[in-house]
């Protein structure tokens, strides 16, 4: 269907619905590099005034990307909860905004209408919103996961301890786990991205980890980021794994260029819940995305990246996962060109997520061929913190020495519970106060906190 | 037993992640910041001081190699950033100077600034200083060495294709990490010509002096070269087994002193 606005004299023609929603995103470079992106900033404008009148049930009925060749579109619609749908059925992507923006939208509601909100839904009205916008109505979205605590809670964040080491050395690894458990880092996941990916060598990382956990009986899980496959093989053979990890995009044929399909992802849940190591709950699946995954495996259908990447929560919603992590500025300059569009895209993501009942956390990053810099991610970590954000990455000193780019570090976790008063996990924060890590208000302790970790390193450091 | 502090400190020997670090409050200390910083800005540079074709050409020249220096399709920095595909591609001019110097050759070098121009000012002609005396082994017909500016990886099928090589290895600045500004890549692929993907290379990364030392770097290549030859392709079906030569003594013998 033909979209067409006039404003400023200017009659704007939008060919079909993607066509529109790709004129109508804030400015990226991905959707430049696409040739999808607005002409103009009237034109931008125009797409956003066409689909702020579109109702919210097109998308039910017009696919972005067909429905024939994409199972990531079938999923998507075959699973639709018209009756989650029905309070918001009636409205326009526009009226939508301000309803989200009310008081009638609480926490409650919010939660009711998730199963019914399409990523297309949430990916329009999100092209409406400004930054605070997508504050605003995030933090009033709530979703809690539990593996062996419970990770979402309000008032909390949690943190995936990242201890990544260039040849995966073992000592190297529990060096920066060490370190990261003694800023009180670790309650979303200990994550380790392995150099390798030979399975002898990834067995011995996930046992390394699962000793660990153990001996110290530290109430978090471990995970190692290989593909889904390879941790199928592992709990094959008897490794204790306890998330099973997958990078996943919002096309079936950019999943495809991952090596996996959603039938994949099932056996990689069902093995994952076949073990049974949660303690107090069974979200066993780590999904990691990030805007521009689709067109740079050419996978994109002409549909611009935000749009996309909210499709990638949808392939993520029905494996009902612990962590859902977008890796915001990971990809490079050519799909997010600077801060301002990291930021940007940070929000968004994490908006979208929340709104359709995904557990969104952020790895608040950049590499050094982007216009970005550590400012830029003390403010994209601190509108995340406000908007409640799930979870974030500590990584030692922010500079991850395996995959060369930088996140946010275990010191930029302490700054942003200081500035907002945000907690841990409540299993975790229990931990830290027995061990004496942290004190009663979630504050690192002064003295001598952590000396049994530390002395399990003793012999490896000597 | 070490005091917690210098225990703590002392995990510091495992790792080259930034540990141990201090704080001031829960902040970083000052010392820190601007260690960070410093690197951060080292690998900015990398990225965006202009690449210096004529010195690399001036090194070259010393090692008694015959260069020819050209650019991608990318006008600039900014758009070479922007957009991928342009970098991939040679200028028109570039295709006009590669097809004048068309000929046999059985190899053929193409340096690349890629994301780091300090990557390949500094590590380049090294490697392949390094790498000469294995080939001169293989008795191997060399082309003039392209040197090329605002690079990809891919660019080098193209201008290899243009040659008339049957084997290219394009050495490139890699993405610069915090501790590694001067990371140099070298991607191996047989029988180039536009349209190939990255699953039909082989490659070596990390070569600068505190990573792959040029010497080990130059075993490897030339291990994967000599393969490539033989058996006609690069990419996932070659394994590096570069190591298990280098054991068995295989490499030993044959590792040459580089020579300048």
């Amino acid at each position: 269907m033909t979209h067409r606005v006039t404003v400023g004299g200017h009659v704007h023609v939008f060919a079909d619905l993607k066509q529109l929603m790709a004129k109508a995103t804030p400015l990226r470079s991905g959707d430049m590099l696409a040739g999808i992106a607005a002409a103009s900033m009237e034109e931008n404008m125009a797409a956003k005034i066409a689909l702020a009148d579109l109702p919210l049930r097109t998308f039910l009925s017009e696919a972005l990307v067909p429905y024939e060749e994409d199972e990531v579109t079938r999923l998507i619609l075959d699973t639709h909860d018209a009756a989650a749908f029905s309070p918001i059925a009636s409205l326009t992507v526009g009226e939508f905004r301000d309803w989200l923006c009310s008081e009638r939208a609480t926490p409650e509601v919010l939660a009711a209408i998730a199963p019914g909100v399409t990523p297309e839904m949430a990916a329009a009205v999100s092209k409406l919103m400004r930054n605070q916008d997508l504050i605003l109505v995030a933090r009033k979205c709530r979703v809690v996961t539990r593996f062996r605590d419970t990770i979402g809670l309000p008032g909390t964040m949690a943190v995936r301890l990242q201890p990544n080491h260039p040849t995966d050395d073992a000592a190297g690894i529990l060096a920066s786990t060490i370190d990261g458990l003694l800023y009180g880092c670790g309650d979303a996941v200990i994550g380790i991205n392995p150099a390798s990916d030979s399975l002898p060598v990834l067995g011995d990382l996930v046992r390394l980890l699962d000793e660990l956990i153990r001996r110290f009986e530290i109430p978090t899980q471990s995970c190692v980021l290989t593909h889904v496959t390879s941790a199928i093989a592992l709990i094959g053979q008897g490794a204790p794994v306890d998330l099973v990890f997958q990078s996943v995009a919002g096309t079936q044929k950019a999943n495809e260029s991952f090596g996996i399909s959603l039938s994949v992802l099932r056996e990689g849940l069902e093995a994952g819940r076949s073990l049974k190591r949660g303690t107090v709950g069974d979200n066993v699946m780590y999904f990691e995305t990030g805007q521009g995954s689709a067109l740079s495996a050419d996978a994109h259908h002409g549909v611009d990246q935000q749009t996309l990447e909210a499709r990638a929560y949808a392939v993520c919603r029905p494996f009902e996962p612990l962590l859902v992590n977008t890796v915001v500025g990971f990809i490079g300059p050519e799909y997010l060109y600077d801060g301002k569009q990291i930021i940007r895209a940070g929000l968004e993501d994490h908006f979208c997520g929340k709104l359709m009942g995904v557990p969104l956390g952020c790895d608040v990053c950049y590499t050094n061929h982007a216009e970005a810099d550590q400012d830029d991610m003390d403010t994209l970590l601190t509108l995340l913190g406000t908007a409640g954000v799930n979870f974030v990455m500590g990584v030692p000193g922010a500079d991850d020495v395996m995959l060369n780019y930088q996140s946010t570090s275990f010191h930029d976790q302490l700054y942003i519970r200081e500035v907002l008063g945000l907690r841990r996990a409540p299993e975790f924060e229990a931990w830290l106060r027995r061990m004496d890590i942290t004190d009663e208000a979630g504050r690192l302790s002064s003295g001598r906190g952590g000396q049994a970790l530390l002395a399990a390193m003793q012999g490896k450091a000597a | 037993m070490l005091p917690p502090d210098e225990r703590w400190a002392a995990l510091t020997r495992l790792t080259p992640a930034r540990i141990a670090l201090g704080r001031a409050g829960a902040s970083l200390p000052t010392r820190e910041v601007l260690r960070f910083g410093l690197a951060h800005a080292q690998a900015r540079d990398a990225v965006h001081i202009p690449f210096r074709p004529e010195e690399v050409a001036a090194d070259l020249a010393a090692l008694a190699l015959e260069t020819v220096q050209v650019e991608s399709a990318a006008p600039s920095r900014d758009l070479y950033l922007r957009r991928p595909d342009l970098g991939r591609r040679l200028s028109p001019e570039g295709q006009a100077v590669l097809a004048a110097r068309r000929g046999a050759f059985d190899f053929a070098f193409v340096v690349a600034d890629g994301l780091s121009s300090t990557a390949v000012q500094q590590n380049a002609a090294p490697l392949i200083a390094a790498m000469l005396p294995f080939l001169k082994q293989q008795d191997l017909k060399l082309a003039p060495v392209v040197i090329a500016s605002q690079a990809r990886v891919a660019l080098g099928d193209e201008a290899a294709e243009a040659l008339g090589a049957r084997l290219v290895a394009v050495l490139i600045g890699e993405r610069p990490g915090l501790s590694s500004p001067d990371s140099l890549g070298a991607y191996l692929t047989f029988a180039p010509r536009r349209g190939l993907s990255d699953a039909m290379r082989n490659c070596v990364s990390n070569i600068r002096p505190g990573g792959l030392t040029f010497e080990h770097a130059a075993f490897k290549l030339a291990w994967l070269a000599r393969q490539a030859l033989r058996r006609a392709l690069t990419g996932v079906d070659l394994k590096d087994e570069s190591e298990l030569a280098l054991v068995s003594g295989e490499g030993a013998s044959r590792l040459p002193i580089a020579s300048k």
